[in-house]
């Protein structure tokens, strides 16, 4: 830097006595154009649903603001949602867009307590992208449609001028069946629910964002990217009063239990040292500067169950392979609406706050 | 995991913050030098286990809160050129400059990349001779010897399309400027441990000595914290002012020879306009004159100087710990950090968005969920 916009003092002999012109400047006004952290699920993105399209396209179904919308037919209890998917790299330890595009939706459904029955999928493909690559997407979808027994029945492909796209985008649209009685939504989470959190928490952000910026860290962390509508059927099944379900997906874990705690007007209030993070996500999040609370995931899920269920619940969630890491981290109750605290490894509480837009990595 | 959970202990902690309290007699002022540091006490709550006669305040030691406006504005000027990919660290990216900030110089169409090392924006050059790759080199002593690399890998492989606009600050003066205060509240300071594993604490003793201020480098933990503010609070009850190292398994009294040598290479000392704190002589690290060819403002002109606008944010006053963030009329109101006044509220590792993330609304204390999880 030069010295001329600098009048130097010299330190220790002349004091500085702060006036109006050392403070900071202007601020940036309201946002005037779209940003990337519109769609990190914080803040920002919390202030484009309330001010762009909810107002837009307001209906009670929507206004839910659940995972899927649950549509009735006479008896008949449908769950519907889409999803689109726009991860970089296509390909990641433990997963890639495929995967993650029917599971996603799946998730999206299951969160509903439905059993997922039917997908879409609309391809938006950048010309160029390899078809060897795209082959290898389509047959990763079919093995995850498979394996969850969904069946992909209707799509549409579009493809964009070179550099209009980034190699391949995919949305997926999912029906699913609700066959139970259940009204498992934000709204139903009561005073004294206990919140079960079924795995260990931050694996697919930091395995995107490892493989993407070529950090490399002693062990591959591997994406937690699965369907989830097996084990929660299988609690529905065993009678359990779910009072609400969410997957963690962009905004981790704070975001979702902040959602629901605003939805429902409960305060919740969780445990740090109760929360699974395993020792390479740790790592890395420590060497990074995040916070796993916030970072995404794909394979997890939080329930709201009545605390006498809480033994029975994760018995069920911890014979499954995806809940074998299954545990208890908190409780809903009446106090500050909206207001998720957290207990620190220390014993001492603080409130758990949505980020502005997406987590940046510190400079030190 | 070693290393960490040792140090966010609970019931070390407790069994610390009891040791503070039986030491300390009356009120004292300490302040955390490094933004890391403000993160974790207010983050952990480290401050809440403290006895009451302890004031903890906040220091200017976050580079993206003190980056001036003035480079921040020129660095949105560069970011813009068609012909240029600017790369900067994470935190940087949201900054307010005069007006914008990276992050809408991206959406408007600008090539800003976030990078996790300098070396990186050097490769970047290496894959795009057809663009001018310019880094933003932000940070203190703990930084500049990653900056200091990566200068002179790109002399070494004579890269030519590739810069640095360097805002490199240096503690000490900082801490000279804090304590020769007018209205200095300052008696104690825990100094930043990753500074010092650079640097170590030469530079610290003849400080500590000439205020008669007790200097504790210390770590980032919450028990680190907790241990330095122990070792600080004895010192100054028993009347003593010297420099302690309670991040001993980290730092050495002479630091890194290596990492200085190359800071030393590659840098000078010059003076440095520090936002909030105004300008600081001798503050800060600028390229030497024969890496003068690297540097950002010489390729693509200076910066334009006097870019504040006088608003009602008082992070001068926070960067100093002279004020803390809910002492603002403007915090959580008017300042937040989707509508940021300053820095600090921008930062992760500033104070006042530690303080609006963690405490907006003071939490009370409710039982621990350990007994009853099966």
């Amino acid at each position: 830097m030069t010295d001329d916009i600098n009048t130097v003092i010299e330190p220790g002999l002349v004091r500085p006595v702060i006036e109006p012109a050392l403070v900071c400047p202007a601020p940036i006004n309201q946002h005037s154009q779209i940003l990337l952290a519109h769609g990190g699920g914080g803040r920002l993105m919390q202030q484009l649903l309330d001010t762009v399209f909810l107002p837009a396209f307001a209906n009670p179904l929507l206004n839910a603001r659940h995972d899927s919308a649950v549509i009735e037919f006479g008896t008949t209890r449908l769950a519907f949602t889409t999803d689109s998917y726009v991860v970089q790299p296509l390909f990641f330890p433990g997963g890639d867009i495929g995967s993650l595009a029917v599971n996603g939706t799946i998730n999206d459904l299951a969160m509903c307590g439905a059993r997922p029955l039917f997908l879409s999928a609309g391809f938006i493909i950048e010309e160029g992208l390899p078809m060897e690559t795209l082959q290898r997407v389509v047959t990763s979808m079919r093995h995850a449609a498979h394996a969850a027994g969904v069946t992909i029945v209707t799509g549409d492909t579009k493809v964009v001028d070179k550099g209009k796209g980034d190699g391949l985008f995919i949305n997926t649209a999912g029906i699913g069946i609700i066959e139970h009685t259940l009204r498992i939504a934000p709204g139903t989470v009561q005073s004294g629910d206990a919140i079960l959190l079924s795995g260990d928490i931050g694996r697919h952000g930091i395995a995107i964002m490892a493989m993407r910026e070529g950090l490399n860290f002693e062990s591959t962390i591997e994406s937690d990217c699965a369907a989830l509508a097996a084990p929660v059927l299988e609690l529905i099944q065993a009678g359990i009063d779910i009072h609400c379900l969410r997957d963690l997906t962009r905004g981790g874990l704070a975001a979702a239990l902040i959602e629901i705690a605003e939805a429902a007007c409960l305060q919740i209030d969780i445990e740090e040292s109760l929360i699974p993070v395993v020792q390479e996500v740790q790592g890395a999040c420590e060497l990074l500067g995040l916070d796993p609370l916030h970072v995404a995931n794909e394979g997890r899920f939080v329930a709201f169950i009545p605390a006498g269920q809480v033994n029975q619940t994760l018995d069920i969630l911890r014979r499954h392979p995806l809940g074998q890491e299954a545990c208890l981290i908190g409780h809903a109750q009446h106090g500050t609406a909206g207001r998720v605290t957290l207990q620190t490894r220390i014993g001492v509480q603080r409130i758990v706050d949505r980020l502005s837009g997406e987590q940046l990595p510190r400079i030190c | 995991m070693k290393f960490v959970d040792e140090y966010r202990d609970k019931d070390a902690a407790a069994r610390m913050a009891a040791v503070i309290a039986q030491v300390t007699t009356r009120p004292w002022t300490i302040m955390e030098i490094c933004g890391g540091q403000t993160h974790a006490i207010v983050k952990y709550g480290v401050d809440q286990l403290l006895p009451d006669a302890i004031t903890l305040v906040h220091g200017p030691g976050c580079p993206v809160c003190v980056t001036p406006v003035e480079l921040i504005d020129k660095a949105l000027e560069i970011a813009a050129l068609p012909e240029v990919i600017f790369c900067s660290f994470g935190d940087m990216l949201r900054v307010p400059g005069s007006h914008r900030d990276l992050l809408t110089v991206k959406a408007n169409g600008g090539d800003v990349r976030i990078v996790y090392a300098p070396l990186d924006a050097v490769k970047l050059a290496q894959r795009h001779p057809e663009k001018q790759v310019v880094f933003f080199a932000v940070g203190f002593e703990t930084t500049a010897p990653a900056t200091a690399l990566a200068v002179l890998q790109a002399s070494r492989l004579n890269i030519t399309n590739f810069s640095m606009l360097v805002a490199h600050v240096c503690v000490p003066p900082a801490i000279v400027t804090i304590l020769s205060a007018q209205h200095n509240q300052v008696q104690g300071f825990l100094a930043a441990g990753h500074v010092c594993t650079v640097m170590g604490y030469t530079e610290y003793e003849p400080l500590a000595q000439r205020y008669r201020t007790p200097i504790i480098v210390t770590g980032f933990e919450p028990l680190d914290i907790l241990h330095g503010i122990y070792l600080c609070v004895k010192q100054l009850e028993e009347g003593r002012a010297s420099v302690e190292n309670q991040y001993a398994r980290a730092v050495r009294r002479e630091g890194s020879g290596e990492a200085q040598q190359l800071i030393t290479e590659v840098f000078e000392v010059t003076p440095r306009q520090w936002r909030g704190l105004g300008a600081i002589a001798d503050s800060g690290l600028g390229l030497r004159e024969r890496y003068a060819g690297f540097d950002a403002l010489r390729r693509f002109g200076a910066a334009a100087s006097g870019a504040t606008t006088p608003t009602e944010c008082i992070s001068g006053l926070v960067l100093q710990g002279i004020k803390k963030p809910q002492e603002c009329p403007a915090f959580g109101k008017r300042c937040t950090p989707e509508q940021p006044l300053g820095a600090p509220m921008v930062s992760s590792e500033g104070a006042c968005a530690a303080y609006y993330r963690y405490r907006r609304q003071p939490p009370h204390s409710r039982p621990t969920l350990q007994e009853t999880n099966p």
